[in-house]
This record gives structure tokens, C-alpha cells and sequence, in this order.
């Protein structure tokens, strides 16, 4: 399993793109999937909602468990993937690309983010 | 002191095909191979292969073991034929589920007790401890079987082509011994999935051998290997219980709709057995004030009831409780098991919902099984 070398990471397993008119994009990474199982329901949060780094801002549901949705920044929520909410099994089978969560305007500094390659020895480690 | 999980013979083969595992009942299993779903789906339209090796088997010999059984559990075993197999539950004195059972008979003095992993030292415990006065042995068979299920509609051809076992005189919850690939088995028609499909019962040292056999001649009609989490959604569509979910020591067979198993006319011990008056008692509450039922709710939206959620009406009074609650694949919506009180337990009943961490979704209550399969 790779986890993209542009983005980084938080220790929730939530990834995070650079910021483009300081707007990043939010969605879990392949080993949270691939730990949650197939994902049936997720729960986003409002578009204008706002929301804090390390809190949670929704939830994932899969066939045997429910876990928390964390955002990994400060911000504003700009946009949500409405396919995923339509089709959660993109979290599972493209959760890097189709199966982004939510879009946020970064409103502060993230706190403590990892890289890609961190990120891999945080979650081998 | 520490436990390291206990791994099944199978445990490399897990590995090499890149199961998740799980830890469960204290056993280090797969959870499931790729997509539960699809495993799930590849059972109810092909083939899956399980590894079961976790459950606990009990050998019960001698001229007694048909008494013996028939005081230490609430069926009639004396009344089960060589070659058959029985549902049945062993209770406390009090009535309490310690846990359900299979029992094979596997000649005129020989029984096999097939117990849930999570209880299987506590039903030897509780034989070995019902076992005083009769002439028969308790045989702790826990490490002398793998168990390998075939289940699905494709199962019967595939354990054709390595058996010359006469399946189709096999009958649903019988078993006969037999060579399956070569390797000694016990073959039992039985599962817990809702499909046609066969149980194998062989020594460890066979497991890896059979497992490769069974892969190969399935390998044509689309057999899958599929874990625990698959089992789970198929069982539930199927609408059996699961020891710790439906049943538990609070529960009696009569509580859980299930009174059925207990059997009060039995010809042995001149009728005596543990938990008979206990049973009797919950018998007669049961017909006088009936007693919350099992039920099944569909969702109406995509949101999933869990184990422990509270079944509610509208405005939140508390009639019920989720016992188990999954996505059915079959159904392609949340399903859940629960007990509901008897007023709101009818088909159809309107106004009944689930609380889901706070939110009160709707659901619609049928009949179980969710899923009959069509033979």
C-alpha cells in the first residue's frame, strides 16, 4: 500500500492536499479503509459548517463498526463529496481519489501533520 | 499470565492469502480475505470456504452418553439417530442459555458435541460436572479437529468431485464419515450461512491438504475463502441466533422464541434434566405474559443498528433492544435482530424505530429469517 508522497497525514489516518486558494482536500487513507472494511454509510458535515482540528466532523459506518470522522485542520467545511455519500464503497476502492470526504478552507495552521513517509513508519511502527 | 491468541492449522494459509485476521473467542482468525461483501455474496450465489477450526468439539462415549446427554441438555438426545444431527441449547439450573449446540450422533454410543469457541471450556465444564452417576466418557476433542466449511449453492459439486461419499443421501443436518481429497472427514450437511453446504471435520495435520483440495476444485465455479465478518451478515439474513447476541445466561430458550428445543417428555432420567423446573416455569410466564420477541427490522434509510441500540416508537419510549444489526448485502439495506416487547412484535407494525446514537430511523418489522433460500 502507497500513501501519496504530496499529501500529509494525520495520526486519526485522515489525509490532507496542499492548500489551492487555501482550500485543501480531506479523506481517509487507504489503511484506515482497508482497517474500517467495506464502508456503507458516511456522514459528512454541512457545507459553511465550521470545524477543528482533531474534532470530530462526522462519521464512517462499515459493516462492523462505526468510527468517528476527524478533520486534521481548523477551517471552514467548502465542499463535500457528494458521490461518496451516494456510493461509500469509493472510500474503500479510491480513497485517495474518488473517495475524498470533504473540501475545507484552511482558516489555521495544522497542527501536528505527517509526511508520507511518517506516516508509513507511524502506521507499520 | 498472558494468552497469545491460539492460530488454527490453517493459519499460514491465512496469512498467505492475505486475511485480515481477528482476535475471537481467543483465537486468532480471519475476518475476511478482501470484501466481506463479496464473500458474503459469493456464499449466497456460489461457493465460500471457512475455517471453523475455533469451535470447540467434546466427544461424549459409552453405554450411558445418550442419558447423560439428555440430562446435561434440554433436547431429546436419546431420540437422535446414528448419523443425525440436532440444534440444542444447554441451560443452567436456574434456565439461563449457557450456549447452543450441535450434537452429531456418530454411532449407536458416540456423540459429538459441537460448542461456540467463546464457550466451549464452559459447556466441558458443565458436562464433565452433569456427568456423575452415568456410565459414559467426556473426551475434550478441542485440538483434534480442523473444521472446514463449504458452503453455498455450488458446495454440493464441488465436494463431489473429491468424494465418493454418498451426498446426496446425505440429508440437511445429518453426517457420515468419509474421505474427502483423500484425507479421513467427518461430513456434515450442516452450516449456518442460510445455503446448502457441508461441514468437514478432519485432523489438523489434514487441514492445509484439504483446504488446497477444496480451493482447487472450486476454483472453476468461483469458490471463495471467506471469514468471520461474512458469516456474521449471512447468518443474520438467515435470522440465527449468535450465542452472546441473542442468547445469553440471562435468556431462556423461552424468552429467546426458542422453546421449541427444550423438550419436556423425555423418556430417559424419567424426564429429568438440568433446568427442567426452572424451564417449566418460563414455559408457563411465557404463555401467561408473553415475552419481548425476536424480531427482524429492516432500515428504511442507510444508517446501521448496532448491538445494544434501543428499539423506540416515535416519541422515544424504549420497547426493545438491537441484538445484532448489520448491512445485508442480500437486501442491499441495514437489517437487524431484536427483541421487541409482543404489542409492537407483528409484521408490519407501524412506528417503530431505532435510536442511532441519538437519531430515531425508521424501520419496518417482518418475520425472520430476512433470507429463505429458494431449494
Amino acid at each position: 500500500m502507497s500513501n501519496p508522497q504530496q499529501l500529509r497525514y494525520s495520526k486519526e489516518h485522515e489525509w490532507l492536499s496542499g492548500a489551492e486558494e487555501g482550500v485543501s482536500t480531506v479523506g481517509i487513507t487507504e489503511h484506515a479503509a482497508n482497517a474500517l472494511g467495506d464502508v456503507v454509510y458516511v456522514q459528512l458535515p454541512e457545507v459553511g459548517a465550521t470545524v477543528a482540528a482533531g474534532e470530530t466532523c462526522g462519521e464512517l459506518e462499515s459493516t462492523k463498526s462505526v468510527s468517528d470522522l476527524y478533520s486534521p485542520v481548523d477551517g471552514e467545511i467548502a465542499e463535500i463529496n457528494e458521490d461518496v455519500v451516494n456510493d461509500p464503497s469509493l472510500v474503500n476502492s479510491a480513497p485517495f481519489e474518488g473517495g475524498w470526504l470533504f473540501k475545507v478552507k484552511i482558516s489555521g495552521e495544522p497542527g501536528e501533520l505527517l509526511s508520507a513517509d511518517e506516516y508509513a513508519a507511524f502506521i507499520t511502527g | 499470565m498472558t494468552d497469545a491468541p491460539r492460530r488454527t492449522a490453517l493459519d499460514a494459509t491465512h496469512r498467505a492469502l492475505g486475511a485480515t485476521m481477528t482476535d475471537f473467542a481467543g483465537w486468532d482468525m480471519p475476518l475476511r480475505y478482501s470484501s466481506e461483501r463479496d464473500e458474503h455474496v459469493a456464499v449466497r450465489t456460489r461457493a465460500g470456504l471457512f475455517d471453523l477450526s475455533h469451535m470447540g468439539e467434546i466427544t461424549v462415549t459409552g453405554p450411558q452418553a445418550a442419558d447423560l446427554l439428555d440430562y446435561a441438555l434440554v433436547g431429546n438426545i436419546g431420540g437422535v439417530k446414528t448419523g443425525r444431527a440436532r440444534y440444542t441449547m444447554i441451560c443452567e439450573a436456574e434456565g439461563g442459555i449457557l450456549d447452543d449446540l450441535i450434537v452429531y450422533r456418530l454411532a449407536d454410543q458416540e456423540y459429538m458435541v459441537v460448542a461456540n469457541a467463546s464457550n466451549a471450556q464452559v459447556v466441558l465444564d458443565a458436562l464433565t460436572a452433569r456427568a456423575g452417576g452415568f456410565d459414559a466418557a467426556i473426551r475434550d476433542d478441542r485440538d483434534a479437529y480442523a473444521l472446514l466449511a463449504v458452503q453455498g449453492p455450488e458446495s454440493p459439486g464441488i465436494l463431489k468431485a473429491l468424494t465418493d461419499a454418498d451426498l446426496d443421501g446425505l440429508k440437511y443436518y445429518a453426517g457420515l464419515p468419509g474421505t474427502v481429497a483423500g484425507v479421513e472427514a467427518l461430513i456434515a450437511r450442516t452450516g449456518y450461512t442460510g445455503e446448502d453446504g457441508f461441514e468437514l471435520f478432519v485432523r489438523p495435520a489434514d487441514a492445509v491438504a484439504l483446504w488446497e483440495a477444496l480451493t482447487e476444485a472450486g476454483k472453476d465455479t468461483g469458490l471463495v475463502p471467506c471469514g468471520l465478518s461474512c458469516r456474521d451478515t449471512l447468518r443474520l439474513e438467515a435470522g440465527m441466533p449468535l450465542y452472546g447476541h441473542e442468547l445469553t445466561t440471562a435468556t431462556t430458550p423461552f424468552d429467546a422464541g426458542l422453546g421449541r428445543v427444550v423438550k419436556f417428555e423425555k423418556t430417559t432420567n424419567d424426564g429429568d434434566f438440568v433446568g427442567r423446573a426452572a424451564l417449566a416455569a418460563a414455559a408457563e410466564r411465557a404463555e401467561a405474559n408473553p415475552p419481548r420477541k425476536l424480531v427482524g427490522l429492516i432500515a428504511g434509510g442507510r444508517r446501521v443498528p448496532r448491538a445494544g441500540y434501543p428499539v423506540v416508537t416515535a416519541d422515544g419510549t424504549v420497547i426493545g433492544e438491537v441484538t445484532s444489526g448489520a448491512p445485508s448485502p442480500t437486501l442491499g439495506k441495514p437489517i437487524a435482530i431484536a427483541y421487541v416487547e409482543a404489542a409492537y412484535a407483528t409484521p408490519g407494525t407501524e412506528g417503530v424505530c431505532v435510536d442511532i446514537r441519538g437519531s430515531h430511523e425508521p424501520y419496518e418489522v417482518i418475520a425472520l429469517p430476512f433470507y429463505k433460500r429458494q431449494k
